[in-house]
């Protein structure tokens, strides 16, 4: 029987093929879904900051930053037999919930600035994106299958799309 | 002080940030009462710091549909507030005051939206408006967004916010009832130093 690991806010897993793997209602935040092309090993980020460099306390939640949950996805993967060279990404997610008007607080652009710090650390790790639905104003539930690499976005009102 | 983080201001101040919760939500249900031209109560409201795993589940789980206002703080702090309610409440908010002239069932149209912005901007307002009247600070609410989504995606907002300080949220949660029972979420969400600024005023200078 397969089953679908739930990954929450800040938080990241791994799961093998037959298993899916979902994160509900992703906003600002981006869902990284990795996977190796050959033995379907897969797994999910829910990241919620670009940077973690970028933070002055001693910050224990690894999972909550681009760089370093990346990071963190791709070592538990390789610990289950993934290779880094068979890595392939798909990403959703990055909106801009409230926009405001100018007031000179950047409390709205943290969802691109997710995008962009998951773009290059991926970049950095030469994982290719073969797929993004990223950006616009809305919340999107994801769910990743490691066995076709499909990567099923849900919004309010909207249709399911497959990408 | 500048290396305390949420969470230590949080447990060494909880009942502190418990009161200014109360007060200021039970501002917020006058307002909001005179504007329904009605009763309304409220239960002691719950003040929670939760996992970002966690936010979810409290509001019915991650999908459940919500109407999010948010809005920035300026003057003497700074920060933002968020209020949550959930879908049908909201509906239920906006028949009440639009006085049944947009039907309950309907999808949440301009109009309802704009009211929405409007009893987030009562409801705010007046929570602030207390906070400012404890503290003797000056505290301005700036103009309100409002959107209706999961609960989720609407919290990751607030989320990436504490999320710069620390691994948890603070909630203040608050059920009031006029005829039906409403759930409403007060999230204010000040910068770290205006916890300080805040806790300073009250004469519980921060060590």
């Amino acid at each position: 029987m397969s089953e679908i690991i739930k990954v929450g806010m800040a938080d990241l897993k791994t799961c093998v093929s037959p298993d899916g793997i979902t994160t509900l209602g992703l906003g600002s935040c981006v869902g990284i879904a990795v996977r190796d092309t050959v033995n379907k090993i897969g797994g999910l980020a829910h990241i919620m900051l670009p940077d973690s460099k970028a933070i002055r306390n001693g910050q224990q939640n690894i999972a909550k930053f681009a760089d370093t949950g990346i990071e963190e996805l791709v070592r538990q993967m390789e610990k289950l037999g993934a290779k880094r060279s068979r890595m392939v990404a798909k990403i959703a997610g990055g909106a801009t919930m409230f926009v405001f008007q100018g007031n000179g607080t950047n409390l709205g652009q943290v969802g691109d600035r997710n995008v962009e710090a998951v773009k290059s650390k991926l970049k950095e790790l030469k994982i290719p994106i073969l797929a993004e639905d990223t950006g616009e104003n809305y919340g999107r539930t994801v769910i990743f299958y490691p066995e076709s690499g499909d990567f099923h976005i849900r919004a309010v009102g909207k249709n399911e799309t497959i990408i | 002080m500048a290396d305390m983080s949420l969470e230590q201001v949080t447990e060494n101040y909880y009942d502190v940030l418990k009161e200014l919760g109360n007060i200021g939500a039970g501002n917020a249900m006058t307002a909001l009462s005179q504007m329904l031209q009605c009763k309304v109560d409220m239960k002691v409201p719950q003040v929670r710091l939760l996992e970002f795993r966690d936010v979810g589940e409290i509001m019915g789980g991650e999908e459940q549909i919500m109407v999010g206002v948010f809005l920035g703080v300026e003057g003497d702090i700074t920060g933002s507030m968020m209020f949550m309610v959930e879908e049908e409440s909201a509906r239920h908010l906006i028949q009440k005051i639009t006085m049944g002239m947009l039907p309950g069932g309907s999808e949440f149209e301009e109009m309802g939206l704009s009211a929405m912005k409007e009893v987030g901007n009562i409801i705010t307002g007046a929570y602030l408006n207390s906070l400012s009247t404890l503290t003797n600070m000056k505290i301005y609410p700036t103009p309100p967004s409002v959107t209706v989504d999961m609960a989720g995606a609407i919290l990751s907002v607030p989320a990436s916010i504490f999320g710069i300080f620390g691994d948890k949220l603070l909630m203040i949660q608050s059920q009031f009832y006029d005829e039906v029972e409403l759930d409403g979420y007060f999230i204010l969400i000040p910068d770290l130093e205006s916890y300080a600024k805040i806790l300073t005023s009250l004469g519980l200078p921060m060590v």
